[in-house]
């Protein structure tokens, strides 16, 4: 799924974009915790997390994680978006909630970053 | 990197409770390793695994350094730190055991599953710990000849 495309399913803002970001999402990892991350999500695949702290974006950095979702519209500061800018993480805000936002993903055909599961 | 010019090499400070500049040695390793056109997965892997030991120094040490050195067989990078150190080195390699604080979790840490994860990226690990001194965690991750986890 490209980019647009999410950010138009989810009603979401672009915080941060990505200059040359052309995407191909296929999979999702959904987690708070920065581990699971690191051990479960694959590259190119798009993060969706409740955290708004800077060190999400880092992780994305690390895992080769292009695009994060923040969800329930949680404010996003100032050093989170510094940070998404100096690693050209591509960053979306959505007021909705995790659930809908999954449920939403998975029935247009995305999968989990966990073997498919 | 056939060249013999040596090999590239880097050492950083990491302070213990320091999380604004958490990671930034990973990141840095990354981009010295892509730039040296390092395989995307094998860069990947190195960076997970030196994130997940600089993590556990700023989380449950005092103070450490992160020192890497690249040759064309392999990257190599120790991490050493003053601190607590590990009582039981083999509960703390088990997924999901974490001592970490709740204010830890509450930023994103904590998940207990960072030892067994650096353990699968690594193609050889070593953990060493003297507690109430600290911990020593040697990676090595090869370039020609080892595997290609990527974390599958
Ligand atoms: N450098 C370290 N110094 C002291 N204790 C450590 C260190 N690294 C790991 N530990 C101990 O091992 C446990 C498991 O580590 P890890 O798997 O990285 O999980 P987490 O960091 O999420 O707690 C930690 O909770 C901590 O008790
Ligand atoms: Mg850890």
């Amino acid at each position: 799924m490209e980019l647009g495309k999410v950010v138009e399913l989810l009603g979401g803002t672009v915080v941060v974009s990505k200059k040359d970001g052309a995407f191909d999402i296929t999979a999702v990892c959904t987690t708070d915790m920065m581990s699971d991350v690191l051990r479960f999500a694959r590259r190119g695949e798009l993060l969706v997390t409740s955290l708004n702290q800077p060190q999400v974006i880092r992780t994305a950095e690390i895992a080769d994680i292009p695009v994060v979702v923040v969800v329930l519209g949680k404010k996003i500061g100032k050093e989170m978006i510094e940070m998404a800018e100096k690693m050209s993480i591509t960053l979306l805000s959505t007021s909705l909630p995790m659930f809908t936002v999954c449920g939403m993903l998975y029935a247009k055909g995305l999968k989990s970053c966990v073997n498919g599961r | 990197m056939g060249d013999n010019k040596g090999p590239v090499e880097g050492c950083f400070q990491l302070m213990g409770g320091a999380f604004a500049n958490a990671g930034t040695a990973s990141s840095e390793l990354k981009i010295v390793l892509t730039n040296l056109g390092v395989p995307q997965d094998i860069t990947r892997r190195a960076a997970i695994a030196a994130f997940e030991a600089e993590m556990n120094v700023i989380i449950h040490a005092i103070a450490g350094t992160l020192h890497y050195e690249i040759t064309p067989e392999r990257i190599h990078i120790d991490i050493t730190d003053m601190g607590p150190g590990i009582e039981d080195i083999e509960l703390a390699m088990r997924e999901g055991y974490s001592t970490a604080p709740d204010w830890v979790r509450e930023m994103g840490w904590g998940a207990g599953m960072g030892l067994p994860n650096i353990r699968k990226n690594a193609d050889t690990f070593k953990i060493d710990s003297v507690p109430g001194e600290g911990t020593t965690l040697e990676i090595d991750i090869f370039l020609s000849g080892g595997r290609n986890a990527d974390n599958k």
